[in-house]
């Protein structure tokens, strides 16, 4: 059912997409119609490929790394009073900081190559993670640590076994915030200097009036967001089988 | 720990409160206090709301106040050590959503490092038979209504296997047949355990207490004004609690 209705939807789009171009009379080099996106696609699938490859390993690490980073971060800072004091403040001015303004700088010191866009997706994904998970850590129900507490509970286990779990919903939304978000740091990290990815071949093609080749790249840049989106909502709704009605989209 | 008789609980001790005191931000909850637990009897506290009985309840198990300041000693009567030998009942009944009803009864061996074994499964079944909801020991707690989620918070009280049990209005939301039902089944479950309930309820008081205990004042203190006769769970008509009903409001209604 939900599957039929996202096709719909998307059905709804392209013939939108069609209307605008066939109102406006648009040339092809303004705004290519859907076909001849399609088109584009096919005439070049390998170079597409290609780097739509470097850019989704890019995305998928930085979601990796970001979030290895940010439920460590988040336990730290949950479990280690002074590592409260501390970090907290370090972490909310990472977030004042325009992360976009320091693309350029990640580029100049991590080089041209992945590793700077990777960083830059994983400073992108850092702090709605951590935030989201440190909050939920936070919140655990008292009267569930009351009860661990007259059982005799260790304080491991008291994390492993009501702290965390109960915190897996909180973190479910910061990680969706993630995955919807990671693409854009990759993306921009491409803009400001690389030698490959989607990115890179948007700004080629644009250069060059490729319009419609700039749509095919960036068409299959959101369906590779959409679908690690969904991925990551599925993994996320197992994970927190107890829970319903969780995520935003959900009726 | 290692009773040798695992089925009964270890023999109850009495539990003394000596120089009971709560301060909350300059308001003075309760001030020397003392308070008796007689040995393997119910106890039942009353007391108009915001008196102090939870707060007196967490002191006796063992719990912190949240910013505010608590001094006093819990002991046991028989001067063996208290917190290892008390189950503590909320009002809410604290099922952990994430885990099915046999996994939340066996919380406490894990919450202790302690591995599962097979007798436990066995103990942890056979008790969720004893409380009737052996056939949902494997849903969740959402899947339960209200009593049976009671039903289940009483069974893991029982699996922990403690001789002191502290309840806080652990019926209180339940609609009054299921607490009728539920006060008899801990009635007859927690038999020869020093209880302590905490109950807004005068009549749940007289049915299961064998004392009942009036919280009341500021700072407050304690009275004990009655200890109904007969064996518990106790009928209203048949063992005349009408007129200690009435009695006990009245002195409620003092108080607040
Ligand atoms: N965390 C807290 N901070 C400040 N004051 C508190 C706190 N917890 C309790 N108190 C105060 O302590 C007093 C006793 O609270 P307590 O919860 O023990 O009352 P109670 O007798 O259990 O009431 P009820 O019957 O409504 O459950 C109340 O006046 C309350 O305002
Ligand atoms: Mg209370």
């Amino acid at each position: 059912m939900r599957a039929i209705r996202l096709c719909i939807t998307f059905a709804g789009l392209l013939v939108l997409w069609q209307l605008i171009v066939t109102a406006t009379a648009a040339p092809t080099y303004i705004l290519p119609a859907p076909l001849d996106v399609a088109i584009a696609m096919a005439e070049r699938p390998g170079l597409l490929l290609q780097h739509a490859w470097v850019t989704f390993a890019e995305i998928l690490l930085g979601l990796l790394f970001g979030t290895i980073l940010g439920i460590v971060s988040a336990l730290v800072i949950a479990l280690f009073r002074p590592a409260k004091r501390w970090l907290l403040p370090v972490l909310v001015i990472s977030q004042a900081l325009p992360v976009f303004a320091l693309a350029p700088l990640l580029v100049l010191w991590l080089g041209y190559g992945m590793p700077s866009k990777v960083a830059m997706a994983v400073l992108i994904i850092y702090f709605p993670v951590t935030a989201a998970f440190y909050d939920g850590l936070r919140r655990t129900e008292g009267g569930w640590l009351d009860l661990a507490r007259t059982m005799g509970a260790t304080r491991g286990a008291m994390l492993r076994h009501i702290r965390i779990p109960a915190a897996l919903p909180a973190f479910g939304s910061g990680l969706r915030v993630g995955a919807a978000i990671a693409p854009i740091g990759a993306v921009v990290g491409e803009w400001v200097g690389s030698s490959a990815g989607l990115g890179y071949l948007m700004l080629h093609a644009n250069a060059r009036m490729q319009v419609d080749f700039m749509f095919a790249a960036l068409a299959l840049l959101a369906s590779f967001g959409l679908a690690l989106y969904f991925t990551v909502d599925f993994g996320l709704r197992r994970l927190t089988y107890w829970q319903r009605e969780q995520s935003p989209f959900d009726d | 720990m290692h009773s040798p008789f695992p089925d009964k609980p270890q023999t109850a001790p009495s539990i003394v409160l000596t120089g009971g005191h709560l301060r909350f931000a300059g308001k003075e909850v309760f001030h020397n206090l003392h308070l008796t637990l007689p040995a393997a009897k119910w106890s039942c506290l009353l007391g108009p709301s915001g008196v102090g009985k939870t707060s007196l309840l967490r002191q006796l198990a063992g719990l912190r106040a949240e910013d505010g300041e608590m001094e006093g000693t819990v002991a046991a009567g028989d001067g063996a050590p208290l917190p290892e030998r008390i189950a503590y009942m909320a009002q809410q009944d604290l099922l952990l959503p994430w885990a099915t009803v046999l996994e939340n009864v066996l919380i406490g061996r894990k919450l202790r490092g302690e591995p599962i074994r097979p007798q436990d499964r066995d103990k942890a079944m056979a008790i969720l038979a004893d409380v009737d909801v052996a056939r949902e020991a494997d849903a969740l707690p959402a899947a339960l209504s209200g009593g049976m989620r009671q039903r289940v918070a009483l069974a893991r009280t029982l699996f922990e296997d403690r001789p002191v049990i502290l309840m806080d209005e652990p019926f209180s939301s339940l609609d009054a047949i299921t607490r009728r039902r539920l006060q008899d089944l801990a009635v007859r479950l927690l038999a020869g355990r020093t209880v302590l309930l905490v109950t807004h309820d005068p009549m749940e008081a007289l049915r299961v207490g064998d004392d009942i205990l009036l919280l009341k004042g500021s700072p407050a203190r304690i009275q004990a004004p009655m200890s109904p006769t007969g064996s518990a769970p106790r009928q209203e008509d048949r063992d005349g609690l009408w007129p200690l009903y009435a009695e006990l409001l009245k002195q409620l209604g003092a108080a607040a």
